[in-house]
This record gives C-alpha cells, structure tokens and sequence, in this order.
C-alpha cells in the first residue's frame, strides 16, 4: 500500500490521463444529476413541500389537481377515518398573470394555490387577495408589494410575501388562503369551478405511528372508493412526466458510471501490465498479491476520489454561474454524494479487473525463471 | 543486539544453507514434457558462496527458482536452513521468500520511484514490518555499501554499480541464509563487474551467508568457494 501511495505522491502524471477523464465523467454525472434535480424540482416541488403524509384526490381524477374534486362531506369523512390526524384542502389554478409595468403581451405563468396546511417553507395562508410568491417569479416583475391581475378576469392579488424553491409544472407558484384561490379559479375558470367548501385535493397527516400506506387504504374503503390516497412521494411520481424524466435520466447516468467502470479498468488494467515485472519483483520479495491489489485499488480510489472533487467543484461552479430561470439546474448536497459513492463504486469494481492479471503474475518471471 | 538470523546460526551452526536431493522440473509444452531440471542434487555451506555456471537454457535459472521459493518443483526436496518447503503453497512461499532467501535480479529491477533506502526498506514492508530496526538496519547497509550519501536518490541517479550495491542491499534486508544472485555481473563492464563481485563475497563471507551466484561468465569463479556446472538440466557438482 505504501509503495502504492508513493508512486502517486512521486508520479502524479502517470495518473493525470485517467484523473482527468474521470473528472469530465463525474462532472457529466453531476451536471446530469443537477438537470434531473432541476427538472424535477421545478415539476414537482410545490408537492413535495406538502406537510402531510397522504394527498387525497378523487378516485376518478387519476392523481391529478385539475380533474379531482373533493366536497365537504367526503373531507369529513376522512377526517373521522382512524390514523388521520390532521386534515386540510389544497387546490390549484394555472394561469398567467399581467405585471405592473410589463407590456399585455409579457405575461407570467403562475400556478395559485389555495391551502388549509402550510407546506414547508410558506407562512400560514395570508388575507383575502393575498398571494406568499416563488422567488423564481421575481424576474418576471412578480415581488412583494407588487398587485398583479390573474386570469383573463384580471383577479387582482397581491403579493405580501416571497417562498423560494416552490415550483410546480415548471411555474413559479402562488400561495393564497382557500377562499382567494376559489374565487380566482371561479373567475378565471369557470368551467373548473369550484363550489363552497371544495377542494381539488386534501393533505392528510397521520397519527404519530401510524402506518401512512394503511391510513391510506382506510380512507379510500371509508369513503366507498370515491378517493384515491397517495403518499405525498407517490403523489409527486404521478405527476406527468415526472417518473418518464427520471427514469431517462437515471438510464443515462447509469451509462455514465459503466463508462467510469470501463475507464478504471483498463487503466489500471494498462498500468498493470506495465507494471508486470515490477509486481514479479515484489512477489520475489515477497509480497502477496493481496497486497499489490491492494495498492491498485488504493490508486484507484485516491484517482477517483481527486477527480470526484474536481468534477465536484465544476458542478458547483455551473450552479453558481448559471442564471437563475435559465436552464433547471439543481445541484443537491445528497446528488454530488451519490454521484462521489457512484464512482468510487466504480473505482473499486474498475480494479476487480485487474485482480486476475495481478494473479496470474509468476514471481519466477522475476528471473526469468518462469520458463 | 543477536538478530533472528545469527540466533539460527548460533543454533545449528553445521546446518547446510541449502541441500535438494533429486530435484525434478518438467514443463508441459502441449503433449511435450520438457525436462529443465533433472534429479539435481546440492548441498550448499552455511557460509559457502558458490557459482552456478551453465550455458543458456540449461536450467541454472530454474535451479535457483526453486532454491529462492518461487517455482515448486516437480519432485525431488528442497531444504533452505532446515525448513523443507517442498510442499509449501503460495502463501508459505510468499513468507519463506519474505524471511529466509535474498535476491539480486539480472536487471536489478529497484522500484523506480522509490530512493535507495526506501528500496531496501520494501522488504520489510513486504514482511516483518519492524519499523526503526528496519531503516535502522537500511541505514547500515548502506553506509556498509558504501551508499550512505545516496540514500536519498532515486534508482535513475544512481550509476549500475551503485543500483547493483542498492540490490545486494535490498537483498540482505531480511537477515537471508541464503542469496541468489542471478547473473549479478551481466549489465555491468568487467572492472565494475570484478569489484561487484568482490563486494558479494565480502558481504557474505562477513554475515555468514550462502549465497548462489548464477551465471556463464567463467571469470567471476575465482570470487566463489566453490563452481557447479548445470548443462541441459543435469547438475554436475
């Protein structure tokens, strides 16, 4: 091992080919991973933040806030189902918005959402005509104090506050009590109307304890199969796009670590090869070959770990430099971590390759004794 | 302070460095067997430094192989300093190999990255792991070697009979009761060659080491207790 960590101190540059490739593979794994998280945070954030267990929608809306309806009755009926804590509504309108001092044509797309429950992140549900308003909205004209006009209706709220990092279908979201939202889609919206006391969706928690999945089945059996109750991650699944975005993603940076495997291994497969004399000169001197595989796995892993940092630091930089709004970009402290354990995997499983070659390495070659 | 080595030989003083009695080495080409080493029979001193003259290809190289612990023979018993390893596995081998044998290889073969000291300080790495006594005893090798200023420089600064001296060093890190050296003169011109081999036998003679000198150059038998003559795989003491 330690003859290993010497040849990395003392020559870095045969290491220099293999780090710098795997620093362009762990920067294309991080900056993939960030595309994902961006996409999918921009989808599906407002969701996410719920503070709920379950989303309750109707059973015939297939998991989606435009179709579903829930009435009162239905809500008091799940809010006596045993496990079920707490109860509030939620619901959601799409439209775009004029901004004071923006031309009629410079609209900004908004999902309002009226709620009972504050997600993470937002304050408890402001007054009659008021709006809480994503920050990504900001470029838009859309900040505190502004009123702007919703709807072709021309809805005025007003926005008395700023959330950040709340998006949902790639909007820039608005937060307003039950009754705004209700009057704003009533308005805009007629033939989605909604009436007294209905919600699109309820956000379920639970009993301390309590099994979310179980709650789930009774609210939907209490209310005769007239909901369907989804945990708040399956919620966030269901939403358009969002399992097809993630499952093309994770395709191609499962390519991206397979690439970093078969880099690693015929690096150090090459390196090995050069080496052959040297470990027979060992293993004459009587080292194991434990011991020299030991010490490619260490370079391997000393290699990756550099690169990992580099990459890192690139994709850290991109997020930095990237204007907000412009391309959805979201590097995560647990993406750059599972990306770093991705190609140290790699790493590890690349130099397996070179297991048998070190192996097959005859001390006897040493002085030519193998023959 | 009595090192593990001069215990054994306090202990069995007449004890032969290295005795093999009909020591056999078949190779299989395809359905041909080829036959490197036939019924060799040695028994090498304690102390005895001896050469090992033969043409090319006529199993001198092998012989040594299996005297050193890294080619199991096809029969016959190897002895070195009392520990039959004829049957050892790889592992046994590797930890003979670490304890009990030297080399000096023909190319010399030095870790490139590594300085003359850390070169002989490999073989502790490799076995015991002693740490001070160990750069303790690199340090005093190579002050005997006459390499106390080069310590620190990488084989690449280092002349061919300087490596040469860092190999015969490297070589005697374990405390071994036998050293094989193969063809230790080869890469060297014939001064060079002279005083290598004048040092071998100094350093041996002075630690009461064994020691198996390969090679087919006929000048160097004068540095030797004693010459065997290995042609097409027959051993003629």
């Amino acid at each position: 091992m330690r003859i290993a960590w010497l040849e990395l101190r003392r020559r870095p540059s045969r290491f220099v080919t293999a780090t710098a490739i795997l620093a362009l593979l762990a920067t294309l794994l991080m900056l993939l991973g960030g595309l994902l998280d961006g996409l999918l945070s921009g989808s599906t954030s407002a969701v996410a933040a719920q503070r709920g267990d379950l989303l309750v929608f109707s059973s015939t809306a297939e998991k989606s806030f435009v179709r579903s309806r829930i009435p009162p009755v239905q809500r008091a009926t799940v809010a006596q189902v045993p496990g079920v804590a707490e109860v509030g509504g939620i619901g959601v309108a799409q439209l775009a918005a004029r901004v004071p001092g923006k031309g009629p044509r410079d609209l900004a797309d908004v999902a309002l959402f009226g709620y009972e429950l504050a997600p993470k992140g937002v304050p408890s549900p402001p007054g009659p005509g008021e709006a809480y308003a994503d920050s990504s909205l900001e470029r838009k004209g859309v900040r505190t104090g502004v009123t702007i006009e919703v709807g072709p209706a021309r809805t005025p709220v007003k926005i008395v506050g700023t959330v950040n990092g709340l998006s949902y279908s790639d909007q820039g979201t608005l937060w307003s009590s039950a009754d705004t939202w209700r009057m704003t889609i009533n308005a805009n919206l007629p033939e989605a109307g909604v009436g007294p006391g209905v919600f699109q969706a309820l956000v379920v928690r639970v009993d301390p304890g309590a099994d979310a999945t179980a709650v789930a089945g009774r609210i939907d059996r209490a209310t005769g199969g007239a909901t369907e109750s989804l945990t708040v991650s399956n919620a966030v699944d269901a939403i358009p796009g969002v399992s097809q975005q993630r499952s093309t993603f994770n395709q191609i940076i499962g390519v991206t670590v397979v690439i970093a495997v078969v880099v690693v291994a015929l690096f150090f497969a090459l390196l090995t090869v050069e080496r052959t004399v040297l470990y027979g000169v060992l293993k004459a001197l009587g080292a194991t070959s434990g011991t020299l595989f030991g010490g490619v796995v260490l370079q391997g892993v000393v290699v990756t770990a550099i690169a990992t940092a580099v990459g890192a630091g690139i994709a850290l930089l991109l997020a930095a430099v990237i204007p907000p709004g412009t391309i959805p970009y979201t590097l995560l402290a647990s993406r750059v971590l599972s990306s770093s354990l991705f190609l140290l995997f790699a790493a590890i499983f690349g130099c397996v390759f070179s297991l048998r070659r070190v192996l097959r390495i005859d001390p006897a070659s040493a002085i030519g004794g193998g023959q | 302070m009595t090192t593990v080595g001069q215990e054994q030989e306090q202990e069995q003083p007449t004890r032969p460095a290295l005795e093999m009695v009909g020591v056999r080495k078949v190779y299989k080409m395809g359905d041909e067997e080829v036959v490197a080493l036939d019924h060799a029979t040695l028994m090498i001193g304690a102390d005895e430094v001896v050469a090992l003259l033969g043409p090319s290809g006529s199993g001198k190289t092998t012989l040594c192989s299996i005297a050193g612990g890294l080619l199991a023979p096809t029969a016959g018993s190897v002895v070195v300093g009392g520990q039959d390893i004829t049957g050892y596995n790889a592992k046994r081998l590797a930890k003979f190999r670490q304890e009990t044998v030297g080399f000096v290889f023909q190319s010399v073969n030095l870790v490139p990255f590594l300085t003359a000291r850390e070169n002989l300080l490999v073989v502790d790495q490799l076995g015991r792991r002693t740490g001070k006594a160990a750069r303790d005893r690199a340090d005093q090798l190579l002050e005997e070697l006459g390499l106390a200023d080069r310590r620190d420089n990488l084989p690449s600064q280092l002349s061919g009979g300087q490596r040469q001296r860092v190999a015969i060093g490297r070589s005697l890190m374990n405390e071994p009761l036998l050293v094989l050296f193969d063809e230790p003169t080869s890469a060297l011109d014939t001064e060079l060659g002279e005083q290598v081999m004048e040092l071998i036998r100094t350093e041996m003679k002075s630690r009461g080491t064994a020691a198996v000198v390969v090679t087919h150059d006929e000048r160097i038998v004068h540095y030797t207790d004693r010459t065997m003559h290995i042609v097409d795989g027959v051993l003629h003491a």
